[in-house]
């Protein structure tokens, strides 16, 4: 209680000291602050519109022109690198329709090389063929001829050996007709 | 004596440069503050951006926060236009921020606790408005306070409404910051004191004055957050009432 009297009376006064009960009412002051104010604020202002507000401005405006700009780059580096990928891959496929044609080419090549080879050992192998049949032919002809020839000595000698005697002309023409009846 | 809460409000001449026309114009524990405000925000603000980096330093990026808050809500509520008003609300920012923080270091002086500043700063706004408001729309502007699509019997009324609204603007615009800041500051003062005195009337006393020192600590955090606060509400304001200059058309 009495701490609260004491405050009272100090703040009375301070009151009676700067002439007014409430410092913030106290129109002596206002001059000077108005003036402070005026001075202060305008000084500020003053900064702030010629370097501080154009000064952040900028940097933030430089950040965002190279965020932009980076941006573009990469964009166009993008799309570059996509017409490389693209030319690439065409180069790729234009090759692999080469090398194909290229094997395929080769592989038509060999055949028709392989093709001529094999028909011309074919045709080797048929006239072989058809000479040694021919010489067959020839061969079991003379063999044939002879057949009766060698038919009519052995029943010469047979017929020689049994009667003591025998007319050539007639075993012949019997060894003949046995041949033919066969 | 330092128990009482209204002392800190006391305006102390440090010299005088003397009396014109009876006004007595002296340099002040106000002057001092303001002009501090004025270096802590420029040297900050300078310091800060002093690099230009593309990557931001801490500082850089709190001063470049500090621009996009204040840009995007000047944009936000004023539209394009409003941002040649830019450097203004800005300023007016700053500077309310910075003295209302200022004030909350013990022993220094809060310039926006006295009245006469802050309807300065205020009347400032307004006749900032009235000027661009009459530049941009001429007599059209007073159309601001006529509102269309209201019946025709209301429409005085409303027009009477609309102009002491208007009229009450600056009032309530220095008022606002004006007590949040006096009545914070008493407020904290007070309770301060009471640890004081309670810590004076013995072991009893000083125990329970755990109490009022508690409510100390929490008053000062939300003395911070008025501080903040009031400086922001003091700039929308300021825009919406610039967006009626702008386009008084609602």
């Amino acid at each position: 209680m009495a701490e609260t009297t004491q405050t009272a009376g100090e703040a009375a006064q301070a009151a009676a000291e700067s002439g007014s009960a409430f410092p913030p009412f106290d129109a002596s002051t206002f001059p000077s602050q108005l003036l402070w104010l005026a001075i202060t604020f305008g000084l500020l202002y003053y900064l702030m519109s010629r370097f501080i507000a154009p000064r952040i401005g900028g940097i933030i405006e430089d950040r965002r022109d190279r965020v932009a700009n980076d941006l573009a780059e990469a964009e166009r580096l993008k799309t570059e690198t996509d017409e490389a990928i693209a030319a690439y891959e065409q180069a790729l496929a234009e090759a692999k329709a080469k090398a194909h044609g290229i094997a395929q080419d080769t592989r038509d090549k060999i055949n028709a090389d392989l093709e001529a080879k094999r028909a011309e050992v074919d045709a080797e192998l048929a006239e072989k063929t058809q000479a040694a049949e021919a010489r067959i032919d020839e061969v079991r002809a003379a063999a044939m001829a002879e057949v009766g020839t060698i038919a009519g000595d052995a029943a010469e000698a047979v017929v020689t050996k049994i009667i003591g005697s025998a007319k050539r002309a007639d075993i012949d023409k019997a060894v003949s007709t046995a041949l033919d009846g066969r | 004596m330092a128990n009482d809460p209204i002392q800190q409000f006391q305006i102390v001449e440090i010299f005088s440069f003397g009396e014109i026309g009876g006004m007595e114009f002296a340099m002040t524990n106000s002057s001092v503050f303001m002009i501090a405000a004025v270096a802590v925000i420029s040297g900050f603000l300078m310091g800060a951006t002093r690099g230009r980096t593309l990557v931001p330093t801490r500082a850089q990026s709190v001063a470049e926060l500090l621009y996009s808050f204040i840009a995007n809500t000047v944009r936000s509520t004023t539209g394009t236009e409003g941002m040649k008003f830019f450097p203004f609300i800005f300023t007016l920012f700053l500077f309310v921020l910075t003295c209302n923080l200022l004030g909350m270091f013990p022993y220094f002086f809060t310039v926006t606790s006295h009245l006469v500043v802050t309807f300065a700063l205020a009347m400032a706004v307004m006749t900032m408005v009235l000027v661009v408001g009459f530049a941009r729309h001429g007599v059209r502007f007073l159309e601001l306070f006529v509102p269309h699509g209201v019946p025709k019997p209301i429409l005085p009324f409303i027009t009477l409404i609309e102009v002491i609204s208007f009229l009450s603007r600056p009032i309530s615009l220095s008022l606002r910051l004006f007590g949040n800041m006096l009545a914070g500051h008493i407020v904290l003062k007070v309770f301060a004191g009471f640890v004081v005195t309670m810590g004076a009337a013995g072991v009893v006393g000083a125990v329970g004055g755990v109490l009022p020192f508690a409510m100390t600590v929490i008053l000062t955090a939300f003395e911070f957050l008025i501080a903040g606060l009031q400086a922001f509400v003091f700039t929308v304001l300021t825009c919406v009432y610039l967006n009626d200059a702008l386009h008084p058309h609602h």
